[in-house]
Protein backbone atom coordinates (compact mmCIF):
# COMPACT_ATOMS: atom_id res chain seq x y z
CA UNK A 1 0.00 0.00 0.00
CA UNK A 2 1.33 3.65 -1.00
CA UNK A 3 3.15 5.33 2.36
CA UNK A 4 0.88 8.55 3.02
CA UNK A 5 2.81 10.94 5.37
CA UNK A 6 -0.27 12.78 6.78
CA UNK A 7 1.57 15.45 8.69
CA UNK A 8 3.36 16.16 5.70
CA UNK A 9 0.31 16.67 3.49
CA UNK A 10 -1.82 18.69 6.10
CA UNK A 11 1.11 21.19 6.60
CA UNK A 12 0.96 21.40 2.79
CA UNK A 13 -3.20 21.69 2.78
CA UNK A 14 -2.56 24.39 5.94
CA UNK A 15 -4.67 21.98 8.11
CA UNK A 16 -4.51 21.26 11.76
CA UNK A 17 -4.48 18.09 12.14
CA UNK A 18 -5.22 16.68 16.09
CA UNK A 19 -2.83 13.76 16.75
CA UNK A 20 -6.31 11.40 17.03
CA UNK A 21 -7.67 12.68 13.99
CA UNK A 22 -3.88 11.91 12.20
CA UNK A 23 -4.27 8.30 13.20
CA UNK A 24 -7.94 8.00 11.44
CA UNK A 25 -6.66 9.65 8.65
CA UNK A 26 -3.49 6.98 8.56
CA UNK A 27 -6.32 4.45 7.93
CA UNK A 28 -8.72 6.35 5.71
CA UNK A 29 -6.24 8.10 3.18
CA UNK A 30 -4.71 5.42 2.46
CA UNK A 31 -7.75 3.02 1.77
CA UNK A 32 -8.84 6.21 -0.86
CA UNK A 33 -5.75 6.34 -2.29
CA UNK A 34 -5.50 2.43 -3.15
CA UNK A 35 -9.13 2.52 -4.40
CA UNK A 36 -8.19 5.40 -6.54
CA UNK A 37 -5.24 3.28 -8.08
CA UNK A 38 -7.28 1.20 -10.07
CA UNK A 39 -7.07 3.84 -12.66
CA UNK A 40 -3.58 2.50 -13.67
CA UNK A 41 -5.78 -0.41 -15.25
CA UNK A 42 -8.01 1.87 -17.46
CA UNK A 43 -7.34 2.46 -21.25
CA UNK A 44 -6.31 6.51 -21.24
CA UNK A 45 -6.31 8.99 -24.06
CA UNK A 46 -3.75 11.68 -24.20
CA UNK A 47 -4.78 14.06 -21.28
CA UNK A 48 -5.00 17.56 -21.73
CA UNK A 49 -2.35 20.26 -21.66
CA UNK A 50 -0.18 20.54 -18.97
CA UNK A 51 -2.10 23.61 -17.13
CA UNK A 52 -5.52 22.46 -18.22
CA UNK A 53 -8.01 21.01 -16.44
CA UNK A 54 -9.48 18.72 -18.82
CA UNK A 55 -13.17 20.52 -18.31
CA UNK A 56 -15.51 18.80 -20.18
CA UNK A 57 -15.91 21.45 -22.95
CA UNK A 58 -14.45 19.71 -25.94
CA UNK A 59 -16.94 18.42 -27.12
CA UNK A 60 -18.58 22.04 -28.27
CA UNK A 61 -14.87 23.09 -29.11
CA UNK A 62 -14.38 25.70 -26.51
CA UNK A 63 -11.51 26.86 -24.14
CA UNK A 64 -11.37 29.24 -21.65
CA UNK A 65 -10.37 32.55 -22.71
CA UNK A 66 -9.94 35.81 -20.30
CA UNK A 67 -11.28 38.96 -21.13
CA UNK A 68 -9.11 42.21 -22.08
CA UNK A 69 -7.69 43.89 -19.00
CA UNK A 70 -9.31 47.05 -20.11
CA UNK A 71 -12.17 49.00 -18.79
CA UNK A 72 -11.55 48.81 -14.81
CA UNK A 73 -14.41 49.87 -12.56
CA UNK A 74 -14.19 53.31 -10.96
CA UNK A 75 -11.81 52.73 -7.34
CA UNK A 76 -13.54 51.76 -4.70
CA UNK A 77 -17.08 51.40 -6.31
CA UNK A 78 -17.16 47.45 -4.57
CA UNK A 79 -14.64 47.52 -1.94
CA UNK A 80 -17.34 47.94 1.22
CA UNK A 81 -19.15 45.32 -0.45
CA UNK A 82 -15.89 43.10 -0.88
CA UNK A 83 -14.61 43.73 2.71
CA UNK A 84 -18.54 42.92 4.33
CA UNK A 85 -17.44 39.20 4.34
CA UNK A 86 -13.89 39.65 6.34
CA UNK A 87 -13.13 38.52 9.58
CA UNK A 88 -11.20 41.77 10.61
CA UNK A 89 -11.07 45.02 8.83
CA UNK A 90 -9.21 48.32 9.01
CA UNK A 91 -9.01 51.53 7.18
CA UNK A 92 -11.14 50.11 4.26
CA UNK A 93 -8.16 47.13 4.12
CA UNK A 94 -8.47 43.50 5.41
CA UNK A 95 -6.22 42.98 8.22
CA UNK A 96 -3.62 39.96 8.97
CA UNK A 97 -1.20 38.53 10.95
CA UNK A 98 2.35 39.69 10.31
CA UNK A 99 3.74 37.89 7.18
CA UNK A 100 7.45 38.73 7.45
CA UNK A 101 9.44 39.22 10.35
CA UNK A 102 13.07 41.49 10.60
CA UNK A 103 15.71 39.22 10.97
CA UNK A 104 17.36 39.73 14.15
CA UNK B 1 -58.32 25.70 4.29
CA UNK B 2 -56.27 22.45 4.17
CA UNK B 3 -53.15 23.60 3.04
CA UNK B 4 -52.27 20.93 1.59
CA UNK B 5 -54.75 21.75 -1.42
CA UNK B 6 -52.31 24.38 -2.21
CA UNK B 7 -48.78 22.32 -1.79
CA UNK B 8 -49.94 19.51 -3.25
CA UNK B 9 -49.65 21.27 -7.03
CA UNK B 10 -46.96 21.36 -9.16
CA UNK B 11 -45.55 23.98 -10.94
CA UNK B 12 -47.30 23.85 -13.70
CA UNK B 13 -50.50 23.57 -11.74
CA UNK B 14 -50.00 26.51 -9.59
CA UNK B 15 -49.20 28.21 -12.32
CA UNK B 16 -52.51 27.79 -13.74
CA UNK B 17 -54.60 28.45 -10.51
CA UNK B 18 -52.23 31.39 -9.67
CA UNK B 19 -53.47 32.78 -13.39
CA UNK B 20 -56.87 31.59 -13.11
CA UNK B 21 -57.06 34.23 -9.89
CA UNK B 22 -57.79 30.44 -8.01
CA UNK B 23 -55.45 31.82 -4.97
CA UNK B 24 -53.06 34.43 -4.85
CA UNK B 25 -49.59 34.13 -4.54
CA UNK B 26 -49.54 34.82 -0.61
CA UNK B 27 -51.77 31.88 0.13
CA UNK B 28 -49.68 29.85 -1.59
CA UNK B 29 -46.56 31.01 0.13
CA UNK B 30 -48.68 31.01 3.33
CA UNK B 31 -49.24 26.70 2.70
CA UNK B 32 -46.18 25.99 2.29
CA UNK B 33 -44.87 28.02 5.74
CA UNK B 34 -47.38 26.57 7.45
CA UNK B 35 -46.64 23.34 5.97
CA UNK B 36 -42.82 23.94 6.70
CA UNK B 37 -43.75 24.61 10.60
CA UNK B 38 -45.78 21.73 11.09
CA UNK B 39 -43.26 19.09 9.21
CA UNK B 40 -39.70 20.53 8.89
CA UNK B 41 -39.13 20.03 12.70
CA UNK B 42 -38.93 16.24 11.75
CA UNK B 43 -37.42 16.09 8.20
CA UNK B 44 -34.92 19.16 8.68
CA UNK B 45 -34.99 20.01 4.99
CA UNK B 46 -34.12 23.89 5.68
CA UNK B 47 -31.09 25.44 7.39
CA UNK B 48 -33.16 28.72 7.66
CA UNK B 49 -36.92 29.57 6.79
CA UNK B 50 -37.08 33.43 5.19
CA UNK B 51 -40.87 33.54 6.05
CA UNK B 52 -40.68 37.24 6.34
CA UNK B 53 -39.22 38.52 3.17
CA UNK B 54 -41.20 35.14 1.30
CA UNK B 55 -44.24 36.43 2.50
CA UNK B 56 -43.25 40.04 0.74
CA UNK B 57 -42.20 38.85 -2.43
CA UNK B 58 -45.46 36.96 -2.47
CA UNK B 59 -47.15 40.43 -2.56
CA UNK B 60 -44.63 41.80 -5.06
CA UNK B 61 -45.87 38.82 -7.34
CA UNK B 62 -49.82 38.93 -6.28
CA UNK B 63 -49.23 43.02 -7.49
CA UNK B 64 -47.45 41.76 -10.73
CA UNK B 65 -50.44 39.26 -11.69
CA UNK B 66 -52.68 41.82 -10.76
CA UNK B 67 -50.70 43.94 -13.23
CA UNK B 68 -50.51 41.05 -16.20
CA UNK B 69 -46.88 40.91 -16.36
CA UNK B 70 -46.27 37.96 -14.55
CA UNK B 71 -44.44 35.41 -16.20
CA UNK B 72 -43.59 31.45 -15.81
CA UNK B 73 -42.37 31.23 -12.24
CA UNK B 74 -43.70 34.26 -10.55
CA UNK B 75 -45.24 33.96 -7.85
CA UNK B 76 -43.74 29.87 -7.25
CA UNK B 77 -42.37 29.36 -3.95
CA UNK B 78 -38.66 27.87 -4.34
CA UNK B 79 -36.15 26.54 -2.18
CA UNK B 80 -32.45 26.91 -2.74
CA UNK B 81 -29.32 24.76 -1.37
CA UNK B 82 -27.40 26.53 0.96
CA UNK B 83 -24.18 26.79 -1.49
CA UNK B 84 -26.17 29.27 -4.24
CA UNK B 85 -25.69 32.75 -3.04
CA UNK B 86 -28.12 35.37 -2.28
CA UNK B 87 -27.22 39.09 -1.71
CA UNK B 88 -27.99 39.83 2.11
CA UNK B 89 -28.43 36.10 3.39
CA UNK B 90 -26.73 33.67 4.62
CA UNK B 91 -24.97 31.46 2.81
CA UNK B 92 -23.44 28.56 4.89
CA UNK B 93 -22.14 25.18 2.34
CA UNK B 94 -23.78 23.63 5.74
CA UNK B 95 -20.58 24.25 6.86
CA UNK B 96 -18.95 25.52 10.47
CA UNK B 97 -16.29 28.05 8.07
CA UNK B 98 -19.02 29.82 6.69
CA UNK B 99 -21.66 30.09 9.62
CA UNK B 100 -21.93 33.65 9.45
CA UNK B 101 -21.12 34.39 6.04
CA UNK B 102 -23.49 36.94 3.77
CA UNK B 103 -23.57 36.85 0.90
CA UNK B 104 -22.08 39.60 -1.12
CA UNK B 105 -23.80 39.08 -4.36
CA UNK B 106 -26.74 37.06 -6.02
CA UNK B 107 -25.80 34.14 -7.93
CA UNK B 108 -26.81 34.37 -11.72
CA UNK B 109 -29.57 31.63 -11.06
CA UNK B 110 -30.89 34.14 -8.04
CA UNK B 111 -30.75 36.75 -10.25
CA UNK B 112 -32.80 35.10 -12.76
CA UNK B 113 -35.28 33.63 -10.73
CA UNK B 114 -35.55 37.17 -8.92
CA UNK B 115 -36.23 38.62 -12.05
CA UNK B 116 -39.40 36.33 -12.85
CA UNK B 117 -40.52 37.15 -8.75
CA UNK B 118 -40.52 33.65 -7.87
CA UNK B 119 -40.37 33.49 -3.72
CA UNK B 120 -37.92 32.48 -1.62
CA UNK B 121 -38.93 30.13 0.94
CA UNK B 122 -35.21 29.14 2.37
CA UNK B 123 -31.68 27.50 2.56
CA UNK B 124 -31.74 24.19 2.35
CA UNK B 125 -29.47 21.66 4.39
CA UNK B 126 -26.25 19.63 2.70
CA UNK B 127 -23.75 18.07 3.09
CA UNK B 128 -21.18 20.57 4.18
CA UNK B 129 -19.29 21.65 1.14
CA UNK B 130 -21.53 19.59 -1.14
CA UNK B 131 -19.39 16.60 -0.05
CA UNK B 132 -21.44 13.62 0.32
CA UNK B 133 -24.57 11.48 -0.22
CA UNK B 134 -26.46 11.30 2.65
CA UNK B 135 -26.19 15.06 4.34
CA UNK B 136 -25.03 13.57 7.27
CA UNK B 137 -21.65 15.48 6.59
CA UNK B 138 -24.02 18.54 7.42
CA UNK B 139 -22.43 21.11 10.22
CA UNK B 140 -26.07 21.02 11.58
CA UNK B 141 -27.42 18.17 11.60
CA UNK B 142 -28.63 15.85 8.90
CA UNK B 143 -31.95 15.81 7.18
CA UNK B 144 -34.34 12.78 7.42
CA UNK B 145 -36.24 11.29 4.49
CA UNK B 146 -39.61 12.03 3.92
CA UNK B 147 -40.49 8.16 3.02
CA UNK B 148 -39.14 7.00 6.08
CA UNK B 149 -37.27 9.16 8.80
CA UNK B 150 -34.55 6.47 9.79
CA UNK B 151 -33.20 6.78 6.57
CA UNK B 152 -30.95 8.99 4.70
CA UNK B 153 -32.39 11.45 1.86
CA UNK B 154 -29.17 10.94 -0.32
CA UNK B 155 -26.93 14.05 -1.08
CA UNK B 156 -25.52 16.16 -1.14
CA UNK B 157 -28.64 17.81 -2.33
CA UNK B 158 -30.92 15.99 0.40
CA UNK B 159 -32.42 18.90 1.67
CA UNK B 160 -33.44 20.07 -1.70
CA UNK B 161 -34.96 16.81 -2.32
CA UNK B 162 -36.90 15.93 0.84
CA UNK B 163 -38.36 19.44 1.18
CA UNK B 164 -39.80 18.69 -2.76
CA UNK B 165 -40.54 15.16 -1.97
CA UNK B 166 -42.36 16.41 1.88
CA UNK B 167 -44.47 19.16 0.14
CA UNK B 168 -42.11 21.63 1.88
CA UNK B 169 -41.66 23.67 -1.94
CA UNK B 170 -42.92 23.58 -5.06
CA UNK B 171 -39.54 23.04 -6.56
CA UNK B 172 -35.93 24.09 -5.60
CA UNK B 173 -32.32 24.31 -7.09
CA UNK B 174 -29.50 22.16 -5.86
CA UNK B 175 -26.03 21.79 -7.79
CA UNK B 176 -24.42 18.33 -8.75
CA UNK B 177 -20.76 17.60 -8.83
CA UNK B 178 -20.93 13.67 -9.03
CA UNK B 179 -24.86 12.71 -8.41
CA UNK B 180 -25.83 15.26 -5.87
CA UNK B 181 -28.91 16.42 -7.71
CA UNK B 182 -29.56 13.02 -9.00
CA UNK B 183 -29.25 10.80 -6.29
CA UNK B 184 -30.84 12.14 -3.40
CA UNK B 185 -34.07 12.92 -6.14
CA UNK B 186 -34.00 9.48 -6.91
CA UNK B 187 -33.98 8.41 -2.95
CA UNK B 188 -36.56 10.92 -2.31
CA UNK B 189 -38.71 10.32 -5.14
CA UNK B 190 -38.40 13.33 -7.35
CA UNK B 191 -37.35 14.08 -10.48
CA UNK B 192 -33.40 15.46 -10.17
CA UNK B 193 -31.56 17.11 -13.76
CA UNK B 194 -27.68 17.38 -14.35
CA UNK B 195 -27.65 19.85 -17.06
CA UNK B 196 -24.89 19.91 -20.06
CA UNK B 197 -21.77 21.36 -18.38
CA UNK B 198 -21.60 24.96 -19.02
CA UNK B 199 -25.56 25.46 -19.35
CA UNK B 200 -26.30 26.56 -16.12
CA UNK B 201 -24.29 29.64 -15.06
CA UNK B 202 -22.17 28.47 -12.25
CA UNK B 203 -21.36 32.20 -11.15
CA UNK B 204 -22.68 32.52 -7.45
CA UNK B 205 -22.33 29.18 -6.62
CA UNK B 206 -19.84 27.94 -3.77
CA UNK B 207 -17.12 25.92 -5.92
CA UNK B 208 -16.10 22.57 -5.37
CA UNK B 209 -15.04 20.49 -8.25
CA UNK B 210 -15.24 23.31 -10.66
CA UNK B 211 -15.02 20.89 -13.91
CA UNK B 212 -18.04 19.05 -12.77
CA UNK B 213 -20.46 20.84 -10.86
CA UNK B 214 -23.71 22.48 -12.40
CA UNK B 215 -26.75 23.54 -11.25
CA UNK B 216 -30.15 22.43 -11.38
CA UNK B 217 -33.64 21.33 -10.70
CA UNK B 218 -35.51 19.81 -8.44
CA UNK B 219 -39.16 19.19 -9.17
CA UNK B 220 -42.01 17.16 -8.67
CA UNK B 221 -42.87 15.96 -12.53
CA UNK B 222 -40.34 16.10 -15.12
CA UNK B 223 -42.45 18.66 -16.72
CA UNK B 224 -41.68 20.99 -13.96
CA UNK B 225 -37.62 20.18 -13.75
CA UNK B 226 -37.88 21.75 -17.37
CA UNK B 227 -39.59 24.51 -16.65
CA UNK B 228 -37.38 25.46 -13.70
CA UNK B 229 -34.36 24.65 -16.24
CA UNK B 230 -35.35 26.51 -18.90
CA UNK B 231 -35.70 29.67 -16.16
CA UNK B 232 -32.66 28.99 -15.22
CA UNK B 233 -30.18 28.29 -18.14
CA UNK B 234 -28.59 30.49 -20.56
CA UNK B 235 -25.04 31.91 -21.27
CA UNK B 236 -23.17 33.95 -18.63
CA UNK B 237 -20.10 35.90 -19.53
CA UNK B 238 -19.34 35.97 -15.30
CA UNK B 239 -18.95 32.08 -15.93
CA UNK B 240 -16.07 31.49 -18.26
CA UNK B 241 -17.13 27.84 -18.29
CA UNK B 242 -20.59 29.30 -19.80
CA UNK B 243 -21.62 27.88 -23.04
CA UNK B 244 -23.56 29.92 -25.79
CA UNK B 245 -27.02 29.61 -25.42
CA UNK B 246 -28.66 27.71 -28.51
CA UNK B 247 -32.44 27.32 -29.23
CA UNK B 248 -33.94 24.10 -28.00
CA UNK B 249 -33.29 21.32 -30.31
CA UNK B 250 -36.10 18.73 -30.67
CA UNK B 251 -36.17 15.84 -29.05
CA UNK B 252 -34.09 12.86 -30.87
CA UNK B 253 -35.94 9.41 -31.97
CA UNK B 254 -36.08 6.39 -29.90
CA UNK B 255 -33.08 4.84 -29.19
CA UNK B 256 -32.46 3.76 -25.74
CA UNK B 257 -29.14 2.17 -24.30
CA UNK B 258 -28.20 0.02 -21.53
CA UNK B 259 -24.75 -0.37 -20.58
CA UNK B 260 -24.77 -4.02 -19.39
CA UNK B 261 -21.83 -5.11 -18.05
CA UNK B 262 -21.43 -1.92 -15.41
CA UNK B 263 -24.70 -2.99 -14.10
CA UNK B 264 -23.37 -6.07 -12.68
CA UNK B 265 -22.23 -5.84 -9.19
CA UNK B 266 -23.29 -4.23 -6.36
CA UNK B 267 -27.08 -3.41 -7.36
CA UNK B 268 -29.67 -4.87 -5.36
CA UNK B 269 -32.15 -7.33 -7.36
CA UNK B 270 -35.42 -5.24 -6.69
CA UNK B 271 -33.77 -2.26 -7.94
CA UNK B 272 -32.80 -4.19 -11.36
CA UNK B 273 -36.17 -5.41 -11.19
CA UNK B 274 -37.67 -1.99 -11.28
CA UNK B 275 -35.34 -0.94 -13.92
CA UNK B 276 -36.15 -3.35 -16.11
CA UNK B 277 -39.76 -2.85 -15.70
CA UNK B 278 -39.60 0.43 -17.09
CA UNK B 279 -37.11 -0.69 -19.69
CA UNK B 280 -40.27 -3.01 -21.11
CA UNK B 281 -42.35 -0.43 -20.98
CA UNK B 282 -41.06 1.96 -22.87
CA UNK B 283 -40.48 -1.02 -25.46
CA UNK B 284 -44.02 -1.09 -25.48
CA UNK B 285 -44.46 2.46 -26.19
CA UNK B 286 -42.23 2.18 -29.44
CA UNK B 287 -38.78 2.41 -28.19
CA UNK B 288 -35.57 0.43 -29.57
CA UNK B 289 -34.04 -1.10 -26.33
CA UNK B 290 -30.42 -2.37 -26.85
CA UNK B 291 -27.44 -3.66 -25.09
CA UNK B 292 -24.43 -1.33 -25.15
CA UNK B 293 -20.58 -1.38 -24.52
CA UNK B 294 -18.78 1.66 -22.46
CA UNK B 295 -15.81 -0.51 -21.82
CA UNK B 296 -14.01 2.04 -19.05
CA UNK B 297 -17.07 3.52 -17.71
CA UNK B 298 -16.58 1.13 -14.62
CA UNK B 299 -13.16 3.30 -13.53
CA UNK B 300 -15.21 5.98 -13.08
CA UNK B 301 -15.59 6.76 -9.62
CA UNK B 302 -11.99 6.20 -9.15
CA UNK B 303 -11.13 9.17 -11.86
CA UNK B 304 -13.68 10.92 -9.70
CA UNK B 305 -12.00 10.48 -6.43
CA UNK B 306 -8.78 12.17 -7.44
CA UNK B 307 -10.29 15.06 -10.44
CA UNK B 308 -12.90 15.88 -7.46
CA UNK B 309 -10.87 15.97 -4.57
CA UNK B 310 -7.45 17.62 -6.46
CA UNK B 311 -9.88 20.75 -7.48
CA UNK B 312 -11.78 20.70 -4.36
CA UNK B 313 -8.94 20.86 -2.36
CA UNK B 314 -7.86 24.18 -4.65
CA UNK B 315 -11.38 25.65 -4.60
CA UNK B 316 -11.18 25.61 -0.09
CA UNK B 317 -7.49 26.74 -0.47
CA UNK B 318 -9.96 30.03 0.07
CA UNK B 319 -11.41 29.54 3.47
CA UNK B 320 -8.18 30.76 5.74
CA UNK B 321 -9.70 32.83 8.02
CA UNK B 322 -8.61 36.62 6.54
CA UNK B 323 -11.62 37.33 3.38
CA UNK B 324 -14.66 35.96 5.08
CA UNK B 325 -15.89 33.63 7.29
CA UNK B 326 -14.22 32.13 10.42
CA UNK B 327 -11.02 32.84 11.68
CA UNK B 328 -9.20 31.69 14.66
CA UNK B 329 -6.55 33.38 16.36
CA UNK B 330 -3.19 32.33 16.44
CA UNK B 331 -0.19 33.64 16.97
CA UNK B 332 1.60 34.15 12.82
CA UNK B 333 -0.39 34.23 9.94
CA UNK B 334 0.36 30.41 8.90
CA UNK B 335 -1.20 29.78 12.54
CA UNK B 336 -4.08 31.73 11.30
CA UNK B 337 -4.65 29.94 8.22
CA UNK B 338 -4.08 25.82 9.83
CA UNK B 339 -6.24 26.44 12.85
CA UNK B 340 -9.34 28.22 10.73
CA UNK B 341 -9.06 25.27 8.80
CA UNK B 342 -8.37 23.08 11.26
CA UNK B 343 -11.67 24.19 13.14
CA UNK B 344 -13.79 25.26 10.40
CA UNK B 345 -13.90 22.08 8.35
CA UNK B 346 -15.59 18.97 9.00
CA UNK B 347 -14.25 15.36 8.67
CA UNK B 348 -15.05 14.67 5.33
CA UNK B 349 -14.07 18.14 3.61
CA UNK B 350 -10.83 17.45 5.78
CA UNK B 351 -10.47 14.20 4.17
CA UNK B 352 -10.90 15.37 0.56
CA UNK B 353 -8.31 18.11 1.19
CA UNK B 354 -5.73 15.77 1.95
CA UNK B 355 -6.61 13.53 -0.85
CA UNK B 356 -6.67 16.65 -3.38
CA UNK B 357 -3.41 17.47 -1.74
CA UNK B 358 -1.85 14.01 -2.06
CA UNK B 359 -2.27 13.53 -5.95
CA UNK B 360 -1.69 17.06 -6.91
CA UNK B 361 1.81 16.45 -4.63
CA UNK B 362 5.00 16.50 -6.62
CA UNK B 363 6.00 12.97 -7.68
CA UNK B 364 2.48 11.92 -7.00
CA UNK B 365 0.61 14.46 -9.93
CA UNK B 366 1.83 12.64 -13.00
CA UNK B 367 0.47 9.17 -11.22
CA UNK B 368 -2.67 10.40 -10.25
CA UNK B 369 -3.88 13.48 -11.27
CA UNK B 370 -2.25 13.84 -14.93
CA UNK B 371 -3.01 9.82 -15.64
CA UNK B 372 -7.40 10.59 -14.55
CA UNK B 373 -7.28 13.12 -16.44
CA UNK B 374 -6.19 10.76 -19.39
CA UNK B 375 -8.76 8.45 -18.46
CA UNK B 376 -11.25 11.00 -18.55
CA UNK B 377 -11.26 12.28 -21.85
CA UNK B 378 -11.06 8.22 -22.70
CA UNK B 379 -14.86 8.11 -20.53
CA UNK B 380 -15.79 10.92 -22.35
CA UNK B 381 -14.74 9.85 -25.77
CA UNK B 382 -16.78 6.45 -25.37
CA UNK B 383 -19.72 8.10 -24.36
CA UNK B 384 -19.36 10.51 -27.20
CA UNK B 385 -19.22 6.73 -29.57
CA UNK B 386 -22.12 5.44 -27.93
CA UNK B 387 -24.30 8.69 -28.27
CA UNK B 388 -23.34 9.33 -32.13
CA UNK B 389 -26.34 10.36 -34.16
CA UNK B 390 -25.71 7.92 -37.29
CA UNK B 391 -24.80 4.94 -35.64
CA UNK B 392 -25.48 5.29 -31.66
CA UNK B 393 -28.53 5.52 -29.39
CA UNK B 394 -30.15 8.58 -28.42
CA UNK B 395 -30.21 8.15 -24.37
CA UNK B 396 -28.21 5.55 -22.17
CA UNK B 397 -30.06 4.42 -19.79
CA UNK B 398 -28.55 3.33 -15.72
CA UNK B 399 -30.65 3.09 -12.30
CA UNK B 400 -30.14 6.49 -11.22
CA UNK B 401 -28.75 4.37 -7.29
CA UNK B 402 -27.86 0.74 -7.10
CA UNK B 403 -30.21 1.01 -3.80
CA UNK B 404 -32.79 2.38 -2.24
CA UNK B 405 -32.27 5.21 0.87
CA UNK B 406 -29.53 3.62 3.55
CA UNK B 407 -29.95 4.74 7.11
CA UNK B 408 -28.84 7.20 9.06
CA UNK B 409 -25.36 6.26 10.16
CA UNK B 410 -24.99 2.80 7.97
CA UNK B 411 -22.10 4.13 5.83
CA UNK B 412 -19.59 5.26 8.01
CA UNK B 413 -16.65 3.73 5.64
CA UNK B 414 -16.08 6.51 3.55
CA UNK B 415 -15.36 4.53 0.14
CA UNK B 416 -19.06 2.60 0.92
CA UNK B 417 -20.20 6.39 1.06
CA UNK B 418 -18.56 6.98 -2.51
CA UNK B 419 -20.25 4.31 -3.98
CA UNK B 420 -23.57 5.29 -3.77
CA UNK B 421 -22.65 7.64 -6.85
CA UNK B 422 -21.72 4.90 -8.99
CA UNK B 423 -24.03 5.20 -11.87
CA UNK B 424 -24.29 9.49 -11.58
CA UNK B 425 -19.92 10.27 -11.53
CA UNK B 426 -19.59 8.70 -15.03
CA UNK B 427 -22.00 11.88 -16.24
CA UNK B 428 -20.65 14.48 -14.61
CA UNK B 429 -16.97 13.42 -15.91
CA UNK B 430 -18.41 13.88 -19.17
CA UNK B 431 -20.20 16.78 -18.93
CA UNK B 432 -23.54 15.38 -20.78
CA UNK B 433 -26.52 16.07 -19.06
CA UNK B 434 -28.81 13.37 -17.05
CA UNK B 435 -32.36 13.52 -15.48
CA UNK B 436 -33.26 10.97 -12.74
CA UNK B 437 -37.09 10.03 -12.70
CA UNK B 438 -38.93 7.73 -10.18
CA UNK B 439 -39.80 4.53 -11.62
CA UNK B 440 -41.29 2.66 -9.33
CA UNK B 441 -40.81 1.49 -5.41
CA UNK B 442 -39.77 -1.64 -3.12
CA UNK B 443 -40.09 -1.89 0.20
CA UNK B 444 -37.94 -2.63 3.15
CA UNK B 445 -38.54 -3.76 6.65
CA UNK B 446 -42.51 -2.12 6.28
CA UNK B 447 -41.36 0.89 4.34
CA UNK B 448 -42.02 1.90 0.71
CA UNK B 449 -38.95 3.23 -0.80
CA UNK B 450 -38.86 4.91 -4.10
CA UNK B 451 -36.76 3.72 -7.01
CA UNK B 452 -35.52 5.89 -9.98
CA UNK B 453 -33.84 5.36 -13.56
CA UNK B 454 -31.20 7.85 -14.93
CA UNK B 455 -31.21 8.85 -18.92
CA UNK B 456 -28.24 10.09 -20.22
CA UNK B 457 -28.01 12.50 -23.45
CA UNK B 458 -25.89 14.08 -26.10
CA UNK B 459 -24.62 17.28 -25.04
CA UNK B 460 -27.32 20.27 -24.81
CA UNK B 461 -29.72 17.57 -25.84
CA UNK B 462 -32.12 18.23 -22.60
CA UNK B 463 -35.25 18.19 -24.29
CA UNK B 464 -34.53 14.72 -25.21
CA UNK B 465 -34.40 13.42 -21.36
CA UNK B 466 -37.40 15.28 -20.43
CA UNK B 467 -39.61 13.64 -23.61
CA UNK B 468 -38.21 10.34 -22.11
CA UNK B 469 -38.94 11.17 -19.00
CA UNK B 470 -42.21 12.16 -19.44
CA UNK B 471 -43.25 8.31 -20.90
CA UNK B 472 -41.58 6.83 -17.84
CA UNK B 473 -44.34 9.23 -15.57
CA UNK B 474 -46.85 7.67 -18.21
CA UNK B 475 -46.01 4.50 -17.65
CA UNK B 476 -45.43 4.31 -14.34
CA UNK B 477 -48.56 6.11 -13.10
Amino acid sequence: MTQVDIESLAKLARLEVSNEERSRMEEDIPAIVEFVETIQKAEADAPPSAGSTGSPHSHIGLQNVMREDENPHESGKFTERMLSGAPKVVDGRVAVRQVLKRSP
Amino acid sequence: MDYSLLTDLTIAEARRALDAKECSALELADAYLEAIKEKDGEIHAYLEVWEEAARAEARAADAQLSAGTGRALTGIPLALKDNILVEGRTASAASKILENYAASYDATVTKKLKEQSVVFLGRTNMDEFAMGSSTENSAYGPTKNPHDVARVPGGSSGGSAAAVAARLCAASLGSDTGGSIRQPAALCGVVGLYPTYGSVSRFGLIAMGSSLDQIGPLARTVEDAGILFNAICGHDPRDSTSIPATGNRPPATKRIGVPRDFLGSGIEADVLENFEKTLARLREKGYEVRDITLPNIRHSLAVYYIVMPAEASTNLARYDGIRYGLSSPAEDIAGVYAKTRGEGFGLEVRRRILVGTFVLSAGYADAYYRRALGVRARIRREFAEALDEASGVDVIATPTTPAPAFKLGEKADPLSMYAADIFTVPVNLAGIPAISVPNGSLEREGKTLPTAIQFIGRPRDESTLFAVGVDVEKTSG
